[in-house]
């Protein structure tokens, strides 16, 4: 069983083996570039993603907790009944603290019942007790640095050149990983069709020039929502940057989100 | 396409609050992704036991070497299953391997995988067992006979040189071997240990924790494996290999114990923001699992046996030695899986939002219940008796054939 091993063999292996190491990135990126062209979004032919950059950002001020934003998105986007939201409300409640404790704040009460759906209608606490109270609109972060789209196997997940992270569930294989790896808790595998499901910002409708379900029934403005690319004549998403300072939530994580927040606090996670 | 209203609502128990999607009946990942990383584990700590042998020239578990390499094997073939059974399409499996998205730490799993069931699992044991089969195939008859014939692949040459070059490359695959055992598990151990939205999980330590509890858990299948099939057998048990065995898994276990010792340590140290949830979950929701199951009984008490036949071997009468040796294997394997548990579903049973948790109570039935778990990690142990009955004989025809020239 000899095999004769020249010098030129053995090189020219190691050649082929470097060359397919170093063309590896290029075939990648070739690929995702098919891939984009290949998936289908809800979007209609004509629309082009690279000439918008969708931003959303709330004021938490002016959010009351009516809930409908999460029942416009139910119904928008066909969202399971049950422990499945693409958006949801929180009510913080913060407690004054105990006579001569020394503290700045009492005990923080955090729910959303059912996503908030419904609203907020009792209140857990004696009001007396209340130092401060306020309402706080979730959604997908819309990161920079997404880690579902990072973590996803088959790539099934993935950034829209107009600043939408979408999942393609023709594609998706329902392992999961996405919803372990998303921070904010923004994701959930759908119980009808097996596949991982979260905010598009409503890809079909603002991809036709509408806004996002919740943004369109908000009743206090709360949803911030516009075109970064296209701005209009006193657009609110101008006017909101221009006059508020803002956050965005776990930011230690380095996953930079784009939504962003008005008026939030420290214990907002 | 109105298909709101097929799901029942069902609310589990939590306390505080957790996010409304993380107010789910059952986790996400349950018990079939509790036995990935662990059968996945005892394939890379049987191997590492298997490479003792060939690499490093432990010449006193050369009993052993073959029945490693089969405890590999059989779990091996089994590892993946949990994680397709789990999909919500395994029908799409297939694209993990076809259009893998390299920035995830899933999906080089499945080259992994095969690069070290193709490229070195059965390799080792075609090179090692090439001789056999030939032999074989001469003197059994009917299905065995075919089946050794097919395993020859043709390759019929019984000359010395033949045979020392299954040697030479069986022992070149061991050597490339051991680091593919280490970046099998250790890759495991990264999907859990590069979710940085996971405290519980996000972790630099967790892919050495892994190895290393794998290379525990391994080593500690084989030491029950040898046993039985020699009880079974009725063949006298090897002391001199057994208590290397419990050498080598006494050293293993010490590594293992401080590694995951130094990360409690650094976690209770730095009390990140995490804390007041890791402290709840080691006190209260993983109690039993953490503290009685994976360090009382799975690390502490065989630490103390195995210790005990390290310091006094020669006083210990044998038969005392063999029942701390089973009795530790047996500890170590059920401490593994509760730290499997504790990991997958520990990390699963607080909210990210670091304000509540979840609970879990497995289903009996059902695809994530545990009669599912039950079957699935029977099935290695079956595919392990199958391999013994066909690969393992009491005398290989090698070895027949060695003692007659002796």
């Amino acid at each position: 069983m000899k095999q004769s091993l020249s010098r030129r063999t053995v090189l020219t292996k190691l050649g082929l083996a470097a060359v397919a190491a170093a063309a590896a990135p290029a075939v990648n990126a070739a690929k995702t570039t098919v891939q984009k062209v290949l998936v289908k979004t809800e979007a209609p032919k004509d629309y082009d993603p690279t000439q918008h950059k969708w931003q959303m950002a709330f004021d938490v001020n002016r959010c009351i907790g009516c809930g409908h934003c999460v029942e416009a998105c139910k119904q928008e986007n066909n969202v399971p009944i049950g422990p499945y939201y693409r958006t949801w409300i929180e009510r913080y409640i913060v407690t004054k603290p105990e006579p001569r404790s020394a503290e700045t704040r009492g005990e923080v009460r955090v729910d959303s019942p059912e996503g908030g759906i419904h609203g907020f209608n009792d209140v857990p606490v004696p009001e007396a007790d209340i130092l401060q109270s306020f309402f706080v609109p979730k959604l997908c972060n819309l990161c920079e640095h997404s880690p579902c789209v990072q973590s996803c196997p088959v790539g099934a997940t993935f950034d829209t050149p107009d600043g939408a992270v979408l999942v393609d569930p023709k594609y998706c294989i329902g392992c999961g990983f996405c919803i372990q790896a998303c921070p904010y808790g923004c994701r959930f595998m759908n119980p009808i069709t097996h596949t991982a499901e979260k905010c598009t910002l409503c890809y079909h409708r603002i991809s036709r020039g509408l806004k996002p379900a919740c943004v369109e029934v908000c009743p206090t403005q709360a949803r911030i929502f516009g075109d970064l690319k296209n701005p209009v004549p006193d657009d609110p998403l101008q006017e909101f940057f221009k006059k508020n300072r803002v956050q965005t939530l776990k930011p230690h994580l380095g996953t930079d989100p784009r939504v962003q927040y008005a008026n939030i606090d420290k214990e907002v996670r | 396409m109105d298909v709101t209203n097929v799901v029942v609502e069902a609310m589990p128990h939590f306390e505080g609050y957790v996010y409304p999607n993380e107010a789910t009946l059952e986790p996400l990942w349950s018990v079939l992704i509790v036995l990935y990383p662990y059968i996945t584990g005892l394939v890379a700590g049987a191997f590492i036991m298997a490479s003792l042998v060939r690499v490093f020239r432990v010449k006193a578990l050369e009993p052993v070497y073959r029945l490693s390499l089969l405890t590999a094997m059989s779990f091996m073939l089994c590892a993946t299953l949990p994680l397709l059974i789990h999909l919500g399409h395994p029908e799409r499996c297939y694209e993990i391997m076809m259009t893998p998205h390299l920035t995830s730490p899933m999906a080089i799993f499945g080259f992994v995988y095969a690069w070290y069931l193709m490229a070195v699992l059965l390799l080792e044991l075609w090179f090692d067992y090439r001789l056999d089969f030939v032999r074989w195939s001469k003197t059994e008859k009917g299905f065995k006979g075919l089946l050794y014939r097919i395993l020859t692949v043709g390759v019929t040459d019984e000359s010395v040189g033949a045979v020392a070059l299954d040697h030479k490359l069986s022992w070149i695959i061991s050597i490339v071997g051991i680091p593919s055992a280490f970046l099998l598990h250790g890759y495991v151990g990264f999907i859990f240990g590069s979710i940085k939205a996971n405290p519980w999980w996000g972790n630099v330590l967790m892919p050495i924790i892994f190895i290393l509890s794998a290379i525990v858990s391994g080593i500690a299948l084989c030491v029950i494996h040898y046993m039985i099939v020699s009880w079974v057998r009725r063949k006298p048990i090897d002391m001199r290999c057994l208590d290397i065995m419990g050498m080598f898994l006494f050293y293993a276990l010490v590594v293992d114990a401080t590694i995951e010792t130094l990360d409690w340590v650094h976690r209770i140290y730095s009390k990140e923001e995490d804390f007041a949830v890791i402290q709840q979950m080691a006190r209260e929701k993983l109690f039993f699992s953490l503290n009685i199951g994976q360090a009382l009984c799975g690390t502490l008490l065989p630490l103390l046996m195995l210790g005990a036949t390290q310091l006094a071997r020669k006083r210990i009468p044998d038969i005392v030695r063999k029942r701390m040796y089973l009795a530790s294997g047996m500890l170590i394997v059920l401490g593994v899986l509760a730290m499997r548990w504790n990991v997958v579903i520990g990390g699963q049973l607080f909210s990210k939002s670091l304000r509540g948790f979840m609970s879990y109570k497995m289903e009996f039935t059902g695809m994530e219940g545990l009669l599912m778990g039950g079957a699935v990690l029977a099935l290695p142990f079956v595919i392990f008796v199958v391999m013994v009955k066909l690969f393992l004989p009491e005398k290989s025809p090698a070895q027949a054939a060695e003692a007659v020239t002796i």
